[in-house]
């Protein structure tokens, strides 16, 4: 393993580490009552923002109160992201390529499945709604988009990655990198 | 009858002549003193802020208005001395404390002099005195809050009028006594006649921390029996010292609109409060006894509390030489005002001919060569007027009250009679301009105008007569202030908008300074109220003999609980609301039918209180009185009331409902 891969897999390392200590991701939502806005920022684990002032608000529309308990997997992401960082360890260190492949292919997966994760849990917020809830709209629900912006009734919900996540994107990107760039070297000393 | 061509020409002549005699005896027309460019220097675009907080003090309505400048937009009345239904204040069981006084509840006073809290003379916006004149009172804002915090009655005046003005750095804030009376500890039981020997005058200082602003009647100087007017105190080189106007220095005691106006000068009375505060500290002041209320309002427990102070420490000016020495001054001072550079005192002989601005350097000369031109009580120095005067200005107008300065070298006074606002230069006393005030002003503002640091920019003339100026309202107007531009050479109107109650004073602040502090809501965490429910699950209803407690919460859209029973007549009911809104701006509303009381509004995350006493048995509907939410006209609910001896059980809930939970 050549040592620019070495280093990117370090670098990517960090890069995921720190990811782990910034929110990944967050919903925004804009109304004309709201114009500074509110949002609710998910960490690994954890969430952070106005999450009772969203509540507040759904408690009209039925929607389910969030609340961090009710979700399993902040408390097994952090050790499943760090399991992961550590392999990315690993295979620096060990100077292995099956090592980094097996890593790659745990984030990918981890990627799939958390934001499948995060689909299912936005289907069901959006969709499980209270049959007594004083809003009712017919044939609306209230699914927040996955990536991107979407209107709400009276709100504007986006749903983007926060800095833990781009970092988080930087790093598999580095990865990438690691596998598959081999860069020509001292070109001008082989003349 | 044909109008001819030369009758025509006669009739418009006429009418000409007729037009212009009637303008003609009518100078100073509004339209001459409008700046041209008014409407584009005071809009403020829908969504945009104004530059300057201005607090105007209310006058007879007790409280304290906050405006927003250039616009002239009212943002908020806070309430103050007065009873305020419109949120509960002074109704509440939470306020109701704050307006107690050695009288008892008292619901109402007259406002008079806002005052920004100062550090190294300069606003510093983190708390406003005012004055209560009628019962005499400080009070102390939190300009994080807009709410009134403390009310400090000073004992042993009548008519707090000189005050709350403050030292440099808010060591003190000042009170001093329009009326002078008997000492509240001494038989008052006098004729009125004998003045001279049972009046006295008392200088209240008032200790305020400069950490947390607490106030603290720290000592009182006992003065000679006169009334005393306005303060100020002095910066930089005076810092040691604060200036008191004295009219009625005649000492009568009845018809002073002709007694107290018969000498030609009266005083301004320099106090070095440094010396005083160490002779205090030395031990040397007398303790007497005094009955005062002390009302402070905590801001965790969201709840007021009155203590009954039953002393205060006293210093006999004429027993401590060095204390205190007088300024001739002509002729009923109102306004004493201390320029940015803390050297020169404009002194407001209200109906004196000139302006005198005496020179601090001049009195502390005056004071080490004993110029003195006579004594009070045999041994209180008058000063000789020409030793301290740094000079006079000549014909300002008619009526001088008031003098700020902005910073530029230039002094603005206001003249009551001649109802104008004069501009003047400080160090040659030369008059610049002069601009119409519509009508007679009292006291002007400038932004920072009374700092060692003024901000200029924008005057308020703060008039006492409206007449013609808006359209008519019956015989009973609104008072007005006028919005002048003071960054050129000639001043310039602005704008002119209509008041609360009177606006006797104010003090402008640029906004910046205030809006760092706001806080949005109450942390309900926080929230250390006796009688909070944190949450719906703790609300509940106890009966105690015939006190029952009502643990009611209110969050969009429902109050907690929504349907009470078991009241009977007889009872005293506490409805204890916490709004358990976390956000800006969800305040909730509380009202009973038929209370014999005002309404609560709550902020997010408070509690308040409202007493009720049923009168009636049956079915007494409560609800929600602002519009919080597309379903506030359902927040609403129940009680019901049983006769005197009814066996109805205390019996409370709302519905089930899984949404709310």
């Amino acid at each position: 393993m050549k040592i620019h891969t070495r280093v990117l897999i370090f670098i990517s390392c960090l890069l995921m580490l720190s990811a782990g200590f910034l929110p990944l991701w967050h919903i925004l939502l804009d109304a004309p009552q709201y114009p500074e806005g509110l949002e609710m920022k998910i960490w690994l684990n954890g969430l952070s923002g106005n999450v009772a002032q969203i509540n507040g608000l759904n408690h009209y529309i039925g929607m389910k109160f969030i609340s961090v308990d009710d979700f399993k997997e902040f408390k097994i992401l952090p050790f499943v992201f760090g399991g992961l960082t550590l392999l990315g360890f690993a295979a620096a260190l060990a100077k292995s390529r099956k090592l980094l492949w097996a890593w790659f292919i745990g984030l990918c997966l981890f990627a799939i499945v958390g934001f499948g994760d995060f689909y299912m849990w936005e289907y069901n917020y959006g969709h499980r709604l209270n049959p007594h809830a004083a809003i009712k709209v017919e044939g609306m629900n209230y699914q927040p988009p996955l990536f991107g912006y979407k209107q709400l009734l009276n709100f504007t919900a986006g749903s983007l990655p926060d800095t833990g996540g781009i970092l988080a994107g930087l790093g598999g990107l580095l990865i990438v990198a690691a596998l598959f760039y081999k860069p020509q070297l001292s070109s001008n000393k082989i003349k | 009858m044909k109008f001819s061509p030369y009758n025509k020409l006669l009739v418009s002549a006429l009418a000409l002549l007729a037009g212009s005699t009637i303008s003609g005896c009518k100078p100073g027309k509004v339209g001459s003193a409008v700046d041209a460019d008014a409407a584009k220097k005071v809009y403020v675009a829908p969504g945009k802020y104004d530059e300057v907080y201005a607090f105007l003090s209310g006058g007879f309505s007790g409280q304290v208005a906050a405006y927003g400048i250039p616009s002239g937009r009212l943002l908020k009345v806070i309430p103050v001395f007065s009873q305020n239904p419109e949120n509960g204040y002074g109704y509440s069981e939470e306020t109701k404390p704050m307006l107690n006084t050695s009288h008892g509840f008292v619901p109402w006073d007259d406002s008079h002099h806002p005052e920004l809290s100062k550090t190294n003379g300069e606003d510093d916006g983190r708390w406003l005195f005012i004055n209560g004149n009628n019962t005499p009172r400080i009070a102390r804002i939190n300009l994080a809050t807009f709410k009134t915090v403390e009310i400090l009655e000073l004992p042993n005046i009548g008519g707090n009028h000189a005050s709350p003005f403050c030292t440099e750095n808010t060591e003190y804030v000042v009170g001093n006594t329009r009326f002078s009376e008997p000492l509240d500890n001494s038989n008052g039981d006098v004729p009125i006649n004998s003045y001279k020997k049972n009046f006295k005058g008392a200088v209240s200082f008032v200790k305020v921390d400069k950490d947390n602003g607490a106030m603290k009647l720290a000592f009182q100087l006992i003065v000679p029996p006169f009334n005393y007017d306005l303060a100020h105190a002095g910066k930089g080189p005076s810092h040691d010292w604060i200036f008191f106007t004295c009219y009625n220095t005649e000492q009568a005691n009845t018809l002073l609109e002709v007694n107290a106006s018969q000498r030609d000068k009266d005083f301004i009375m320099a106090v070095n409060w440094k010396k005083a505060e160490e002779l205090i500290a030395a031990g040397k002041g007398a303790k007497i006894t005094a009955k005062y209320a002390h009302n402070v309002y905590n801001e965790n427990t969201h709840t007021a509390t009155s203590v009954i102070e039953t002393g205060t420490q006293t210093l006999d000016v004429t027993k401590f030489p060095g204390l205190v020495y007088y300024l001739p001054c002509p002729k009923s001072p109102h306004g004493v005002d201390v320029t940015p550079d803390g050297e020169y005192m404009a002194a407001s002989g209200k109906l004196a001919a000139v302006i005198p601005v005496f020179s601090f350097k001049k009195m502390l000369a005056a004071i080490d060569k004993k110029q003195y031109d006579g004594m009070i009580e045999s041994v209180l120095p008058v000063l000789k007027y020409e030793a301290v005067l740094h000079g006079e200005v000549k014909k300002p107008g008619l009526g001088p009250l008031h003098t700020e300065f902005d910073g530029k070298g230039y002094a603005y006074t206001t003249m009551f009679v001649s109802s104008e606002v004069v501009k003047w230069k400080i160090d040659n006393l030369e008059i610049i301009d002069r601009i119409p005030s519509y009508y007679s002003p009292g006291h002007l503002s400038i932004v920072g105008g009374d700092s060692k640091k003024p901000f200029g920019k924008y005057l308020l003339s703060l008039n006492k007569i409206t007449k013609d100026r808006y359209l008519p309202t019956g015989p009973e107007l609104a008072q007005a202030c006028q919005l002048i531009d003071i960054t050129g050479n000639k001043m310039k109107l602005l704008l002119d908008f209509p008041t609360i109650g009177e606006p006797h004073y104010a003090q402008m602040i640029p906004a910046e300074k205030i809006v760092k502090n706001q806080v949005k809501f109450f942390k309900l965490e926080d929230n250390k109220n006796a009688y909070v429910t944190k949450s719906e699950k703790d609300t509940r209803v106890v009966r105690k003999g015939n006190r029952v407690d009502v643990y009611m919460t209110a969050i969009r859209s429902h109050l907690a609980p929504d349907n009470i029973e078991g009241i009977k007549i007889g009872d005293e009911v506490y409805i204890h609301v916490t709004n358990l809104e976390q956000d800006w701006d969800v305040p909730h509303g509380f009202a009973i039918k038929g209370a014999n009381n005002a309404e609560l509004l709550v902020m997010p995350g408070e509690t308040c209180t409202l007493k009720w006493v049923p009168g009636l048995a049956g079915i007494v509907p409560f609800y929600c009185t602002d519009f919080c939410s597309a379903l506030h006209q359902e927040m609403q609910g129940y009680f019901r009331v049983s006769p005197a001896g009814s066996n109805v059980p205390i019996k409370f809930s709302i519905g089930e409902n899984p949404v709310t939970q």
